[in-house]
């Protein structure tokens, strides 16, 4: 019987199942989801461009690599500073807590406005998804495949500044304590994963 | 809080979780590693004049590699329950299958 309204008490039996809290177990698993989504639309890049290399640029002749380099040294130190959020609060260090949270909000903003800004600074020069020439520039396949993979990719970032800063609303209020950090540390595996997945991409989509 | 079922404890929340006891590990140093691994990256991809297929080899093995690192050290597997991380290995062949396996397909 679980006893409940009584005080956390001291695992004294080898736990069973999957000997991780539930809400962990499921994160790991939506996370796995996700793994499945992104290498369908990898898989999907991998076949167009085997079939089609014609339409592939040369890397670095439309995308901004320099800019992007930077980009995903930048989604690495958030990295960096979810897990010090993390390691923040599994002591029990509430203000380590809200100022490594926020520099990993400021960061993945950053991270989504420079995205943003190379968009539009593709489109503006014509590098938009179908375009239509066979030139030097890539073809209709380029453009399509860029934005979808890097388009969903920036969205799954959006989704978790947002949900970042509900974590730190939560974390300004008090709600985190070293007896109650799982919140914290779901919302870093996520995190970790958009992190994970950008490496991944940015060698598929700006290095090949 | 832990609640019993039957003969063991699940654990109810990150506090609560059975854990391995080991020191922190250097997140600074690994950022390091994941640095210099990305400028080796835009190294190899621009300035080096190897073939194709050893690039892409090389690419994808320093992204890899990478992505091993903030899985083991940033989200923690390599401290986890080894039956979490089977669960999780178990899905990387699966998604390498769904990259490829169309590619064997006719017509291509």
């Amino acid at each position: 019987m679980s006893a409940h309204g009584a005080v956390p008490v001291a695992v004294t039996r080898p736990m069973e199942g999957m000997k991780v809290y539930n809400q962990k177990l499921g994160m790991w698993v939506f996370l796995l989801s996700e793994v499945m989504f992104f290498s369908s639309l990898i898989g999907a890049y991998i076949i167009l461009r085997f079939a089609n290399p014609e339409q592939w640029a040369e890397p670095g002749v439309v995308l901004a690599v320099p800019l992007t380099a930077f980009n995903t040294f930048m989604l690495i130190c958030s990295s960096v500073t979810m897990v010090k959020a993390f390691a923040a609060i599994e002591h029990g260090d509430q203000a380590g807590l809200k100022k490594w949270l926020l520099a990993t909000i400021l960061l993945g903003a950053a991270f989504v406005g420079i995205q943003v800004y190379e968009y539009i600074q593709l489109a503006g020069h014509g590098f938009v998804p179908m375009r239509d020439a066979y030139a030097a520039e890539g073809g209709p396949l380029y453009g399509a495949t860029f934005y979808t993979m890097t388009g969903f990719h920036g969205t799954h970032v959006t989704i978790g500044v947002l949900c970042l800063i509900f974590t730190a609303i939560k974390a300004f209020r008090g709600h985190y304590t070293e007896m109650n950090y799982g919140g914290v540390e779901i919302m870093g595996l996520y995190w970790h994963f958009v992190d994970l997945v950008w490496i991944i991409l940015f060698t598929i989509v700006y290095l090949i | 809080m832990a609640e019993e079922h039957g003969h063991g404890t699940v654990a109810a929340s990150a506090a609560t979780e059975e854990r391995v006891a080991h020191a922190a590990p250097n997140y600074y140093l690994i950022w390091l590693y994941l640095l210099i691994m990305t400028v080796a990256e835009v190294v190899v991809a621009f300035v080096s004049q190897l073939p194709q297929t050893w690039l892409i080899l090389i690419l994808l093995g320093l992204a890899v590699w990478k992505a091993a690192l903030v899985a083991m050290y940033y989200m923690h597997l390599r401290f986890e329950p080894p039956r979490l991380v089977m669960l999780i290995m178990a899905a990387l062949p699966l998604a390498v299958l769904l990259a490829v396996t169309v590619v064997t397909m006719e017509g291509w």
